[in-house]
């Protein structure tokens, strides 16, 4: 965090000043262990059983905070006896399917229930929701339109409130962790038992109602096979020991980009649409009704979905949606499986994606197998590449590595660029959404120079002319372009259309088109369009409130009169849960919000994330759906169940609890399981250049002997399109290298400020040497263990140049995300530096022949 | 020179006599570094911003002088950051104003060894006309006989530096032409 959001680590360090307690966690020692109380060395790609380890020591020596586990979480939830887990099945859970590789979660739900997913793969409940629900509506027929949601099995589930039943939820997760020991800690992670019980005791002895205790991570938790559970396995921990929806607690995402919460909450993104909507999938007869009953959950605020998607459509088609057509949305079109950009790769190399456009980013060094993206982009036939410079992913056909191997000629690429230069946030209006879920508004301070447009000018201006080009078509392709509110003012020499003006669509507004103020006002009849649910209110009174900013010294802690933050202004999620079941703070030291026996009314610092005027004994009716189905203490309101989730029954791939698996290459077996890898983790079809590497004890895994991990530096910003041709950060940090242990570096020969060469399957790169104690060798199993640190912002091209880190790493991905594993490999690494021209290639295939690796290494379930 | 304002003039009399005695502002002070003023004084205007590298969201203050970006400094309004920037926070001057930003279109025709020079409008056309004839090529009523409506020819993948009424309308636009393979940073 120090590396990486200096600026944000400075309140860590008020924290610490004021006897907080920092415990760093990372294979590397960083400017944040140089700060931190406590530094744990780990192995990469083994946090599962570090938090598994940590949830195990909470629930043996009963440090789990019980109160609030028993009235927030689905700890006492007793779920169906048909389910097992991985410790019944050697890695596994019930429902695998290892043709399809693919689970069956039905045996995962809780026993007399079927709840639905507030996020994630909703479209695994499809099939059971719409068929058991399509018997209803058939003999509903024509009444079930315009209702708010599915209606399902209306029973409560079965709960035990001793926490004993046997198939409870927290019988289950202290069997599921049982062997998470910290004995089994230090085979694993190469985590020394004293280290790894000091941790676990600073973190229970600062939790309960007195004092609360936050994880913060980034993509060094997410770039996994299985990065969601690494998140989960800290959700299961901070719930355990009540520690979310209070001040001081959390699970906080250090995000690495100025609007990256902002581009998943108004996505541009293949699985979702505005507010976490999930993108329809293909399926037999389906319309907004059906679509709605198998997506929307039956209680909590997904159940109102319906409104939240034809307010949507309402903004996108405008008057061309209406309840006789299904508000159009027929016009969106539908996914048949992942379409994430790695697939998209595969689909350019195949020769059947031929358009690409890049905007503002730079897959040509900075996506995983960086080779295979240059490939897609060679088979083109146009690209458009909107940056700052002249980034790789704009000169690869003239400079990229294979123009150097010989493996491919300039002269026979007919890939047609277009390189388009961007605006500065500088010379454009427009908001980013921080990490905090806040909208910042930036002011436009000056014109953008020569040619240099913004993608909003961008992006207007190309459906401005696509649809004036197409304006007399009939064609019913060109339908949903035609009919799309498309008519923007726009100002200035430029014609920049009115940042402002998008911003009050995503808010939304009524049939008269004044703002709406909250996303409670939306309708499913059509009457409110709204781009974004979640950001309702944003422009609230026709103000744009992300542009506010009061002074941080004039106000409160809370600040909620700088920026917006979705939803409804709430800077903490789930705030109910900061006071205790009956309403009241669970301690003075940590109040945040509580109910107000006098006002009757939710009150405190922050905006209530409860509906503000219902009492914490307030029980529903039989039969309740949607937000009046909340009790007064489901403090969790967009979970089906109104729960914070220990167990998950939907949602989630692979598997309800977090499990430790190897990383996709890895030097260990997995001591956990005979279950090597995430059974249903996504490897895309085989390719020549995607090659995965034999791991733990199959032959040809001594090849690759050593963890490598990626990271990010202070002085550069992901694949360096912003940084590099700085000459300020050019100068701090002028060129790739690798950071080794002084006990590698005797190993193998590499001499500090030297050159080494690094190699994978994929790829083979060349960095300067930093050999430092900050790399600290591990024992695991026995075994001496080195990791090798390789930040990876660099190219070819810029002030500040290197190979790129990701000519090494793989497309072997979550099954959730479809995110890379980036943070954990295997590798070799020598001395000098690499080869050059046809003998780069020739190189890897040699280690790929002495590793023995074919098409079929590594795809093993 | 007289022999009081040379008296004056040596920072040790100055530590001693003046308000300064550790010898860290005033004292210590040249003739040359006296007459130093702010750059950013002579500002024109000072316009509200946010840094566009991490997710932090530190506060920026643009200094504009004659239509231009002259100095950015962390604002310390910002409950968020208290008038901090981190070595990229604090170039970012060099991000928009440096040498290294191009200006022009550029196009590199199929085949072609070198950039070319193109008109925006022009570009922007032959673009549109791209998109149409593509989608149109890539395009599915059903897969598998069930309805997809969509195109699988065209593809985008964004940098997460884009403002949300960016990302809005790149949406917008693409879900209106058919295309699902739309994808940002935040996959990466």
């Amino acid at each position: 965090m120090a590396e990486c959001h200096p600026v944000g680590f400075q309140w860590v360090m008020e924290a610490k000043a004021r006897g907080a307690k920092v415990i760093h966690v990372d294979p590397r020692f960083t400017r944040t262990s140089a700060l931190a109380d406590v530094h744990v060395p780990l192995r990469a790609g083994t946090d599962i059983a570090f938090l598994g380890g940590i949830v195990n020591h909470v629930l043996q020596h009963d440090r789990y905070f019980r109160d609030y586990i028993v009235a927030y979480t689905n700890a006492p939830f007793v779920l169906r006896e048909d389910f097992r887990d991985t410790e019944d099945l050697d890695g596994v859970f019930s429902g695998f399917d290892p043709d399809g590789r693919t689970y069956d979660n039905s045996s995962w739900q809780y026993e007399g229930l079927e709840v639905q997913a507030a996020s994630g793969e909703r479209d695994q409940e499809y099939g059971r929701r719409v068929e058991s629900s399509r018997s209803r509506s058939e003999a509903a027929r024509g009444e079930s339109h315009g209702s708010g949601g599915a209606v399902l099995s209306a029973g409560e589930p079965e709960r035990d409130e001793t926490l004993r039943h046997p198939r409870c939820v927290f019988q289950v997760l202290k069997r599921h962790y049982a062997r998470y020991t910290p004995e089994m800690v230090e085979r694993v992670c190469g985590v020394p038992p004293d280290l790894f019980r000091q941790v676990c005791e600073l973190i229970a002895g600062n939790s309960g109602r007195d004092r609360t205790t936050a994880f913060a991570y980034a993509v060094g938790w997410t770039q996994h096979t299985v990065g969601v559970q690494y998140i989960r396995a800290a959700a299961v921990l901070q719930s355990l020991l009540g520690n979310i929806g209070r001040p001081g607690g959390g699970i906080l995402a250090l995000r690495g980009h100025a609007s990256i919460q902002g581009s998943t909450d108004i996505p541009t993104l293949f699985n979702l649409l505005p507010g976490y909507i999930p993108m329809p999938h293909a399926h037999q007869d389906e319309d907004l009704d059906t679509f709605v009953q198998a997506e929307a959950t039956r209680k909590g605020y997904w159940a109102e979905m319906r409104s939240y998607l034809v307010s949507l459509l309402k903004a996108y088609w405008g008057p061309a949606a209406t309840a006789e057509n299904d508000f159009c949305f027929d016009y969106l079109p539908r996914l048949t499986g992942s379409h994430s950009t790695y697939e998209t790769v595969t689909a350019q190399i195949e020769g059947r994606c031929k358009g690409y456009f890049l905007l503002g980013e730079n897959p040509a060094v900075g996506s995983a197998n960086a080779r295979m993206q240059r490939l897609g982009m060679a088979n083109l036939d146009w690209l458009v590449v909107r940056d700052f410079s002249l980034i790789e992913s704009a000169t690869w056909w003239k400079d990229g590595p294979e123009i150097d191997t010989g493996e491919m000629r300039t002269e026979d690429i007919g890939t047609e660029v277009f390189f388009l230069p961007a605006a500065a946030h500088t010379e454009k209006d427009g908001s980013f959404t921080n990490t905090q879920r806040m909208l910042q508004w930036h002011h436009q301070a000056v014109e953008p120079p020569g040619d240099t447009r913004s993608d909003l000018w961008f992006t207007y201006h190309l459906g401005r002319i696509i649809r004036e080009k197409l304006a007399a078509s009939t064609d019913p392709m060109d339908r949903p372009l035609l009919d799309l509110t498309w008519d923007y003012p726009t100002k200035g020499e430029t014609d920049e259309p009115d940042a402002e003006a998008v911003l009050a669509e995503i808010n939304g507004y009524d049939a008269h088109g004044d703002p709406l103020t909250s996303y409670q006002q939306l309708k499913d009849d059509g009457s409110t369009a709204c781009g974004c649910w979640i950001y309702c209110g944003v422009h609230a009174d026709g103000v744009n409130q992300a542009a506010r900013r009061k002074p941080g010294k004039e106000q409160n802690w809370v600040a909620a009169e700088w920026g917006w933050a979705w939803p409804a202004n709430r800077r903490i999620l789930y705030n109910r849960a900061s006071a205790d079941p009956d309403g009241r703070p669970w301690s003075e030291r940590k109040a945040l919000v509580w109910w107000d026996e006098e006002k009757e009314r939710w009150t405190g610092h922050d905006v209530p994330d409860f509906a503000p005027d219902k009492p914490p004994h307030h029980r529903p009716p039989d039969g309740a759906t949607g937000v009046a189905a909340l009790s007064g203490t489901d403090a969790f309101i967009m979970q089906a169940d109104g729960k914070a989730w220990l167990y998950v029954p939907t949602g989630i791939s692979d598997g309800p609890l977090p499990t430790h698996y190897e990383p996709q290459d890895s030097p260990f077996p997995n001591l956990l399981h005979s279950q090597q890898r995430n059974p249903v983790r996504q490897l895309l079809p085989p390719h020549p250049d995607n090659r995965y590497q034999p791991s733990g004890h199959d032959p040809g895994s001594e090849v690759f002997p050593y963890v490598t991990t990626t990271y990010r530096l202070t002085e550069h910003h992901t694949a360096g399109g912003m940084s590099r041709w700085q000459p300020y950060l050019a100068e701090l940090q002028p060129e790739f290298f690798c950071e080794v242990s002084p006990e590698l570096a005797a190993q193998r020969g590499l001499e500090h400020t030297g050159w080494a060469t690094i190699v994978s399957a994929r790829g083979v790169v060349e960095a300067r040497v930093l050999v430092t104690d900050r790399m600290v060798p591990l024992t695991v199993d026995g075994r001496r263990i080195h990791q090798i640190g390789l930040p990876y912002h660099w190219g070819p091209n810029g002030y500040s140049t290197g190979d790129a880190a990701n000519e090494l790493t793989h497309m072997a991905l979550d099954p959730n995300t479809h995110i890379q594993e980036s943070k954990a490999m295997a590798c070799d690494i020598r001395a000098g530096r690499r080869p050059r021209g046809r003998n780069a290639v020739d190189l890897v295939l040699a280690y790929r022949a002495r590793a023995g690796i074919d098409d079929g290494t590594g795809t093993e379930i | 020179m007289g022999v009081r304002t040379w008296i004056d003039s040596w920072p040790v009399y100055r530590q001693l006599k003046g308000v300064d005695p550790l010898g860290r502002g005033a004292a210590a002070k040249s003739r040359d570094s006296g007459r130093l003023a702010p750059r950013v004084q002579t500002a024109d205007r000072v316009v509200k911003s946010v840094c566009p590298y991490c997710a932090v969201g530190c506060g920026q203050n643009v200094y504009v002088e004659d239509g231009r970006v002259t100095q950015i400094e962390g604002d310390p309004d910002s409950p968020v950051s208290r008038g901090r920037l981190c070595p990229k926070g604090s170039a970012s001057l060099q991000l928009t104003t440096g040498g290294a930003r191009e200006h022009q279109v550029l196009y590199r025709r199929p085949h072609g060894t070198e950039w070319e020079r193109l008109d925006l409008a022009t570009a922007m056309d032959m673009i549109a006309d791209r998109v149409i004839r593509t989608r149109r090529d890539g395009w599915q009523w059903d897969a598998g006989g069930l309805r997809t409506r969509r195109t699988l020819g065209i593809a985008s993948l964004g940098g997460a530096t884009l403002d949300n009424e960016e990302n809005y309308l790149i949406k917008k636009l693409f879900t209106a032409l058919g295309a699902v393979q739309i994808e940002n940073q935040a996959r990466v």
